[in-house]
Order: C-alpha cells, then structure tokens, then sequence
C-alpha cells in the first residue's frame, strides 16, 4: 500500500493531500495544471522536502514529519521517469541504463528483461540525443526501472510527445503493468491515459484531493469534475465470456451484467476494461421492441445529479455490481421519474463500448 | 596552473551552486585581481606574503619557504592572477548543466560527489578545459604582478613578457626580443588550438 500525507505551503498555494492506493498497480494522479500533481510526485521521490506529512510505501517510511524522518532521494528506491526524459547526454543509452543498476542493491528486474520489455536492443549503442522522443522516453523508463525501485513515478512521460509517439509508448507501458509486480504513480492530464492504464485514480484539484479510490468507481460518480466533462463514462472491469464468430460478436460478463460488443480479438476468458461513454446511455423504464440494439440491461438508479452547466442530469445506475453513469436531460428525468433506487432499464449500443486492454 | 585549476573548479562550484553567508564577498574577492591594477596585486601579494608579512612569515618559520623573489613566488603571482579568469570560465559551464540532470541522478541512487563526479563534472568539461587554457595564457602573459611580487631575475621569476621587456631595453636586443615574442605566439597558437580541438571532442561527447 502507498501512504501519502503531505502538507506544504508554497507562495500563494498551499498543498495539503492525503491519499492511500493499493500495490502493485497504477495510482493516477489526475488534475488541471496547477492542481500540485508534479509537487505530489517531488514528494513521493524525496526532490521536495515537505513541511509536515508522512509518505509509506509497502510499509517502509520514506517521510515521517513527527519523527523527523527523512529518506533522501538518492536512498529512497523511488524511480522517477520525467516529462521530459533526461537521459544522460554524455553516456550511451546502455551506459544510462545501467547507471541506476549499477547503484542499486541486487533486484530483481533484470537489463535483459527490461530492454526486451521496452524494445529497445537496438538503441544501446546510440546516443540520446538521436533518438526520437518516443525512444527517449523508453530509455528513460528503462533506466528508471533498472534502479530497482520500489516505486515507480511517472511525471507526465507521454505529455511531451504528439499523438503517434503516444499510441507507440502506451502499449509498452501497460506490458510494464501486467510484467513487473511494482506499484506506479502516474501523473497525467490526458483522460485518455487514465482510462488506459489506472487501477487507482486520485483527482487532484488546487492542491487538494477532490476523491480517491478504484478507477471503477469513481468514473460511474455523476458528481465529481469528471462527470461533466464531454468524455465522462464509468470504467468497468469485465471478462471475456463467449464468441459469436457467425454473428461477429462477443459476450461480456461485468459483475452480474452481460455485454454484447463486436467480436474482440482476444482468447475466452480475457480480462478487460471497458468504457462505457455516459451520453451513449439511453435510460428507459420498458424495454423497447424491435431495435437494433443488443444490450437492454436493468438495474437500479444509484443517484441523480444535475448539472447546470450542461443543462444535463447525470444518473448513477447499478447494474448487479457494475456502475454505469449516464448523462440524459433533466425532462428525461422527470418523465421516466428517476430517482435513487427506481429500477430502471439502461440501453448500450454495442458499437459504443470502448474494449481497452485490462 | 596545476594548484590552481582544481582550486578554482572549487569555488567556481561554490559560486554557481551554493547558497551561503559571504557568498558575494567571495565573488569579490575571486573577481578582484581582474579589477585591480596589477601592481597593486603584486604589492598586496608581498604584503601578505613577504618574509615579515602575516602568512609569508608562517610559510618561512614553519617550511622553510620562501616565496618573495622566487619561481614559486611567480607561479603565485600567475596563478592569482588567472584565477579570476579560470572561475569565471569554469562557473558559467556549471551553470549551464541542467540541474535536472543531477536530479534525475539522485533518484537513480548517486549521492553528492558521485553525482558531480559522474554527471556535472563531465558536462561541464568543456567550460573547465577552457578555464585551463585561459588561466595558462593569462600566466604566460603575467607582468605587473610577477615583476612586483617576485621581481625580474632572468633563469627564475622572469615571464615571457619580463624578458622580451628587458631585451628591449637592452641596445641591440630587438633580435632577442623578436625570438621570444615568436615563442609566445607559438605557445599562444598551440594552446588555442589544443583549447579548440579539446572542446570540440568533449562537446560532441556530450552530444551538443
């Protein structure tokens, strides 16, 4: 488990967070600039030393401010990837990985293991400074890794990179999650990211916790910032039930509720995240007839809260333990008399079921 | 020259990376022979340093040194006055390596030296090779200090310059005059190039 208690005052802002997230798996710290996402991970790798507050990992104390005590970084284990890489300019890329290895007690992420993992054998003889953005930062994962850590940080590795480079890095990143039991803290304000690659996530706002816990849950809450962006929707962990290959569809299994989405590519038994956007939800209280959709699934409204702003009602729907969050307006509300705990019919096209990799 | 470079890599790191009481009044004082005539430099030098001077009269009762009037008594002179020159090359190539580099080599497990040994030292490389050649051509060059300090005595404390002087002011010593000055475009030229040769493999070493 990662405990983290910070409290520091800088001019004109002044941090105060709090948060614990299980381990191994990924912690997000998801914020608008200025949110102190960057501050949080200063922190949690030693680079900042804050007024009071306490900082555990797995139960080893880097930071006690009661006891005084205080891990410096270079005796932390805590590995850093940085936004902008920096790699070594006057070592070889095999010469900056090994840099933190070789300063490393013996672990067991292993050189061979995380040049495979990252793809990155060819680059070793080179240079940084000619590789592309993208190899730049697989080398600066890599090197961060082979430090053995204990923690990894990750301060925005992809928010430097276009699009492209993006698509090519995040697969290696989710590889790194399911490979190496390590507990990671990544820092992002892309939602796309977080969607990807949070187990945990942590919505930070003006150096406060705005909410904390599983990404599940707090993705199908109507009333966080999340809920009224344009691509609010609840993450829900799902398995891989059945194939359909003659109808060229697969069955989804989400707690008690059943998806059909079309055919995925991934053997029976797969575990999945799926993305379910909340203004692709249609709420209705009897099942429509002679539609072309698939997914008619009855549950139980959780909550409904209105947003203003968007003249919209966002209403929580437990499905048989999958949360689903749907944004419809509030005369739909009305009609339909929603209200927590009326059971309620939730209609999901398949084709607007985002599948992501678990 | 060899005292002084690592003296000067010194308090060029204090100066660029510390955070101190009196900091300014070491900048000052670094910077002051720059400033000061050199004479002043070589009479202040023989105050302090003279046989009956504060430190001088140590050196002589406790090592049986003697600095006034001597070789080492001009390489002193030199080296004060290249110092300046040396700091100031050194500190501006320190401060140009980016701190985030040290940082990200402490959260790779290095601590304070081997952090400068293995990442501010090497990139700062460039800076500290020019601070040596500059400190070099500015001893070989030396003149109001060193005549001052630890006079004129050809085979001893005489610097190029002191003897192309006293060759032209010897009648018919211009031929003499004219070898020396070639030797010091020659030494001059020399360390130019080997400043410019040095630095370009170091840069591209650190891939600038």
């Amino acid at each position: 488990m990662i405990e983290a208690a910070l409290r520091h005052r800088f001019a004109g802002f002044t941090l105060d967070v709090a948060f614990t997230a299980p381990t191994p798996g990924v912690t997000v710290l998801f914020g608008p600039s200025g949110a102190g996402k960057s501050t949080v991970v200063a922190a949690l790798a030693g680079l900042l030393r804050p007024e009071s507050g306490r900082i555990a990992v797995d139960g080893a104390v880097l930071l006690d401010g009661d006891a005084g005590a205080f891990v410096p970084p270079e005796r932390r284990r805590v590995g850093l990837v940085f936004q902008d890489a920096r790699l070594f300019p006057h070592l070889s890329v095999e010469s900056n990985l090994r840099y933190g290895l070789r300063r490393a007690p013996a672990g067991p992420i292993g050189f061979a293991d995380v040049v495979d993992l990252l793809g990155i054998a060819h680059l070793l003889p080179r240079r940084p400074h000619t590789l592309s953005g993208g190899e730049r930062q697989r080398v600066a994962i890599g090197r961060a890794l082979l430090s053995q850590p204990r923690l990894l940080l990750m301060d925005e590795p992809l928010a430097s990179l276009d699009t492209a480079r993006k698509a090519e890095i995040l697969p290696y990143l989710l590889r790194l999650k399911t490979a190496l039991a390590l507990p990671i803290v990544y820092v992002t304000h892309a939602p796309d990211e977080v969607f990807a690659i949070a187990d945990t996530l942590v919505l930070l706002e003006a150096g406060r916790v705005l909410a904390a816990g599983p990404l599940v849950e707090l993705t199908a809450r109507g009333d966080l910032p999340l809920a009224a962006r344009d691509d609010a929707g609840a993450v829900l962990a799902a398995e891989l039930a059945e194939h359909h290959p003659a109808r060229r569809l697969s069955l989804l299994r989400a707690g008690a509720m059943r998806l059909w989405v079309p055919l995925v590519d991934a053997p029976v038994g797969t575990k999945l995240r799926l993305r379910i956007p909340a203004r692709e939800i249609i709420l209705a209280t009897m099942a429509p007839e002679a539609i072309s959709l698939h997914n008619i699934v009855p549950g139980q409204v959780r909550t409904v809260t209105e947003n203003a702003a968007r003249h919209a009602a966002l209403v929580e729907v437990d499905a048989g333990g999958a949360v689903l969050l749907a944004r419809i307006t509030p005369d739909a509300v009305a009609r339909l008399a929603l209200r927590p705990g009326a059971p309620v019919l939730a209609l999901i096209k398949s084709m607007a079921v985002d599948v992501l990799p678990h | 020259m060899a005292v002084g470079l690592p003296v000067a890599l010194a308090v060029a790191f204090l100066l660029a990376r510390g955070r101190f009481p009196g900091r300014a009044a070491l900048d000052a004082l670094v910077h002051l022979p720059m400033v000061l005539p050199p004479v002043v430099v070589g009479w202040l030098l023989l105050l302090l340093f003279g046989v009956r001077g504060p430190i001088g009269a140590l050196l002589q009762d406790w090592f049986a040194i003697r600095l006034v009037f001597t070789a080492n008594g001009a390489a002193l002179a030199c080296a004060v006055m290249a110092f300046p020159l040396m700091v100031r090359a050194i500190r501006l190539s320190l401060e140009a390596v980016d701190p985030g580099l040290e940082q990200a080599a402490r959260t790779l497990g290095a601590g304070p030296l081997d952090r400068f040994l293995t990442v501010t030292l090497p990139l700062a490389a460039p800076g500290v090779l020019v601070g040596g050649i500059v400190g070099y051509a500015a001893c070989l060059g030396e003149f109001g200090a060193v005549i001052t300090f630890a006079a004129n005595i050809p085979g001893q404390t005489q610097t190029l310059p002191l003897a192309i002087y006293a060759a032209l002011q010897t009648p018919g010593g211009e031929a003499v005059a004219a070898r020396l000055s070639l030797v010091s475009v020659v030494l001059a030229v020399c360390g130019l190039l080997l400043a410019e040769w040095a630095g370009r493999r170091l840069r591209r070493r650190v891939g600038r």
